[in-house]
């Protein structure tokens, strides 16, 4: 019975749950031999289907680990596969077989603008790494630098041709379907390039920016199922109706407490907390700065005597991870009512079958994507800056100007500071 | 008959036509006059549709260069204006009324994200401009600079309320709509300010970069009209059925021609050339920079035989101007196809009503908003790093960093030029 009411929950509720899928066919399992011989028919279709759920879990969750430890440039390249996958699967979403018969290169036009869109992003948020990586090469390095000085300019042309090719192809009778299918492509786009693009740039700070919010978000569905499983009464939005309030505040306690921990365990990493400043694979040295430094926190008033641990270190990052926990349990889940009442509004399942068991990548992905977007900025905000300024201003003088420019700099601060004495003076 | 036929090209086609109304109105009058009385009825009615025209057209040719003599803050205000009027055409246009009954507070939801847009476009384009107008009040500086700080996170916060607010305002049966809607509110919202926030960019970096592609468009279009109305024989595209080659072809030589003309024209005043540092009104005194300083070139022997000049003053903008002139006569009339298309597709006949005669206000920017992008992207890439580098780090490090940080940085650079002197040695 309880196996029943779970498997018939999990095709409707598509929010991403790797590890969960693995947990629940355990409980499955045991809840299926209590409950008698009578359900074994249908019982064994359901442990098929959850056994492969759990087999795409299994590979989804090895995969994911063995990237981690592989390192920056491997998590970009899986992010840009993600992107690759998500956007077909969108492409095709509201195409119709119909007309597109009629429209030869018309899917080109969208890959086109795709292309467009990977290259601006991450022209934008990799310049810094991929000038590092080329310096040994003097006219590779001229390259790289051309391309990144005119980045602008030749994204906007390849749009540009885009958009004259559209209006060139526009034929008679189609003209709504092609209108709506280019603002469709430019949605697309947008969702999948600003979340993917801030991903990759809280990577190359460091993977901990990508891996603390991923596992939140992970955290809180395995913790909403959870107590939604065991404690669930009162629904809580019309949307998704197998979602409830008491799954939602157990979810918030769990992922709050999960993410003070887990801050702190992942902070003690160098592979995780260091930047990388170019594209290379190398393991990482650096200097974590000070929000990963532990502060020590005495515990005299609330522990006894005998407790061996007299102060718990916490480093401050760990406050940090508090206000994400809050974000990925409150704010995330709406990415998933979102693409709940989407799916319901244009009337599909799911959004692709690319893996088996769970749908496609964008139903995995779509609480992600609001995370991922708040990591970026929450750290762009907040944490950067504390530890930041000088050095990046530096970094930008020595790297965007000639020696004499910087001369020239140097002197025109030196009489800065010097007028500046003379007025206070 | 001339007349006639002119006059029933101007309805559908929609492109801008400021200067064009009243001449064409001239050139009507006149005709009108030696055909005779048998027609004089229906002409009364013509006459009077394009002395409407004609009047709209004045006041705009004039309300736009009061407004350029009034200075940048006000152009500002007046593309304020324009977006929002170019706003709720759009929000209106593909509203349906009936369902809209259902779902009161779905407009304020359109604001919500107009507001938002505003507030995040003009906080990262005008953030040095705003910061230099209030040096003088320190609560308000410190309050400006704050918001400044933060608004990356402000911004994204409103965005988040109102995706909350739309997820939790979804209604069964309307889900649909509602999708649509807010597709539609976010593609207007991308074409309404990106266009604008960049035309702004450029305003601030001196009048001349808004006033010479706006000009570039105008002249175009009315050149366009009359050799088409003169020499037109070969359709252009099945899109606008009235533009022929003849009109583009001679267009684009008038329009590199004067290009060329215009901007040494424009380049001699101050007013136009020099950057806005703040957000004052006052009279502006700078060093225009070498782009606007005249270079002479020897005119050839037959030339001085004919007249008394020797040489030609050429600014080197001119020759940017050519490629301005290049791109507005090629690449902007597709703006003007793309919204004829997007009129067709979804059958109607102008985008609004603001401006009697001509249609709505997004008639009248379909293709300035092309050339505007345009503008500001070949400003940012070609123009600007010119003479720019050194000043922009200043500002970044008088800006960003306090007193303390400022004269860490500058031993850091001391120590680093030090270094750097005796490896040499």
């Amino acid at each position: 019975m309880q196996k029943d009411s779970f498997s018939s929950d999990t095709p409707s509720n598509h929010l991403g749950r790797v590890r969960h899928r693995k947990r629940s066919a355990e409980v499955s399992q045991d809840a299926n031999k209590a409950n008698g011989a009578n359900l074994l028919v249908n019982d064994r279709n359901k442990y098929k289907s959850m056994l492969i759920r759990t087999h795409s879990a299994l590979w989804m969750i090895g995969g994911f680990a063995f990237i981690i430890y592989m390192g920056h440039l491997y998590i970009w390249a899986m992010i840009v596969v993600i992107q690759i996958f998500m956007a077909r699967e969108l492409f095709n979403l509201l195409r119709k077989a119909n007309e597109d018969r009629q429209l030869p290169g018309f899917r080109l036009l969208n890959w086109h603008f795709f292309f467009t869109a990977m290259l601006f992003t991450y022209g934008r948020f990799l310049s810094r790494q991929l000038v590092n990586t080329v310096t040994s090469d003097k006219l590779l390095y001229q390259l790289v630098s051309g391309l990144i000085k005119y980045q602008m300019v030749i994204c906007y042309f390849l749009y540009i041709a885009g958009f004259v090719w559209f209006i060139l192809t526009l034929k008679k009778k189609m003209y709504k379907y092609q209108f709506s299918q280019y603002a469709w492509t430019h949605m697309i786009l947008l969702i999948v390039f600003v979340q993917s693009s801030f991903t990759v740039a809280n990577i190359f700070e460091g993977i901990f920016w990508f891996l603390l919010p991923a596992s939140l978000i992970v955290i809180n569905d395995i913790a909403a199922y959870f107590f939604g499983f065991f404690f669930g009464r009162t629904p809580l939005i019309k949307l998704s109706p197998k979602k409830t309030w008491e799954g939602f505040i157990g979810a918030l306690v769990t992922t709050m407490f999960s993410a003070f921990v887990l801050a702190n365990l992942m902070g003690r990493f160098r592979w995780l907390t260091c930047p990388r400043k170019d594209l290379s694979t190398v393991w990482l040295h650096c200097d974590p700065g000070p929000m990963f430094k532990p502060e020590y926190y005495p515990l005299r008033v609330w522990v006894p005597e005998w407790f061996p641990w007299k102060e718990v270190p916490i480093l401050p990052v760990q406050w940090h991870a508090l206000a994400l926990g809050l974000f990925a349990s409150i704010i995330a889940p709406f990415g998933g009512f979102f693409a709940s009442g989407f799916k319901r509004a244009f009337k599909f399942k799911d959004f692709g079958d690319s893996i088996p068991g769970h749908g496609g990548i964008t139903d995995r992905m779509d609480c992600q994507m609001v995370m991922a977007v708040f990591a970026y900025i929450y750290h762009q905000s907040f944490v950067m800056p504390q530890s930041f300024s000088i050095e990046m201003i530096l970094d930008q003088i020595l790297r965007n100007l000639s020696f004499e420019e910087q001369q020239i700099l140097y002197e025109q601060l030196g009489k800065i500071f010097q007028d500046r004495q003379a007025m206070l003076a």
